[in-house]
């Protein structure tokens, strides 16, 4: 599986990411500079989490429209599975890639904490190897990661399945408790219409080591790796 | 020409910088602030000396970077 990982300036998890993949895929992925309008072909894409352009304007809203990602947003109406990890949830969501917004968080602190996830569906290449209703454990590090999206479109991706994972307490329990951000339905991760592309605000490729407090995140990967090979 | 863009969260998006103002202005002495609302102002010199086009590349710019219209509205003020 050939995976490659975008980097803007400012970006600071794609060291994390490219390390996960590799632990997993025993491959190195091809890092693609942001200025970047065209790249070798690529069986996945990342785009990983930090602080694109410093947050300007709103977070991703530059990243956005930087000349990657117009190719990136091209590979993806073709089909090519992009997993977009914090600042790049917010990079794919400003790009249109996927529904919805992320806004300041409702506590307006920065939150760095493990935060458990319910999984809402095993259907996509990206949680094959969960089960519906998993619980899992997962960091988040993030200050904008309040999920909205107006009523129309929340009916609208609810119905289709398009909810990815959600914010809960330890036993599962989807309520105020568990929502570290104060995200709209406890939404931590949205698909695409085609779950081709997942964005999610945790990050996985933090959780595949026991050193570092849990592999929960590990079975992501590995999923991916399974359905694209 | 000189452009000045306001752009607002929607009504129903919820604010919490504002209410954090809000509630900073009230312990600072001003009870009769409500509530608040925060957005960003934008000032463009553009090289366009046609209103009727500034405005209709204002109104692009704003739809496709100064403003997120899931959550924002935005308004276009041309001066000078």
């Amino acid at each position: 599986m050939k995976t490659s990982v975008l980097v803007f300036p400012g970006s600071n998890r794609e060291g994390d990411v490219a390390q996960a993949i590799e632990l997993i895929t025993g491959r190195k992925s091809n890092m693609v500079w942001h200025g970047d309008g065209d790249f070798e072909k690529t069986d996945l894409i990342v785009i990983p989490g930090g602080f694109s352009y410093g947050d300007y304007l709103r977070c991703g809203a530059m990243a956005a429209q930087s000349p990657v990602m117009t190719e990136v947003k091209k590979r993806a109406a073709q089909g090519v599975p992009v997993l977009a990890i914090c600042n790049g949830f917010q990079i794919a969501a400003e790009a249109g890639l996927l529904p919805g917004v992320l806004m300041r968080n409702e506590n307006l602190k920065f939150v760095c904490a493990d935060v458990h996830l319910k999984v809402e569906t095993s259907q996509s290449l990206f949680t094959n190897r969960y089960q519906a209703g998993q619980v899992i454990k997962v960091p988040v590090a993030h200050a904008e990661g309040n999920y909205f999206a107006d009523t129309e479109t929340l009916k609208r991706i609810e119905d289709r399945g398009q909810v990815a994972f959600r914010y809960c307490a330890p036993d599962g329990t989807v309520d105020g408790t568990g929502n570290p951000n104060g995200s709209i339905r406890n939404i931590a991760g949205v698909f695409n219409e085609t779950k081709t592309v997942l964005g999610l605000m945790p990050h996985p490729e933090n959780a595949v080591e026991p050193m570092f407090g849990g592999t929960d995140g590990k079975a992501l990967f590995e999923g991916i790796v399974d359905a694209l090979s | 020409m000189k452009a000045r863009v306001h752009v607002t969260l929607k009504n129903g998006v919820l604010d919490p910088q504002g209410k954090a103002i809000g509630h900073s202005l009230n312990r600072l002495g001003f009870p009769e602030v409500g509530d608040v609302r925060q957005g960003k102002y934008i000032e463009l010199e553009l090289a366009e000396t046609d209103a009727a086009k500034a405005k209709a590349r204002l109104d692009e710019m704003c739809r496709k970077l100064l403003a997120n219209t899931v959550i924002e509205n935005y308004s276009i003020e041309l001066v000078g």
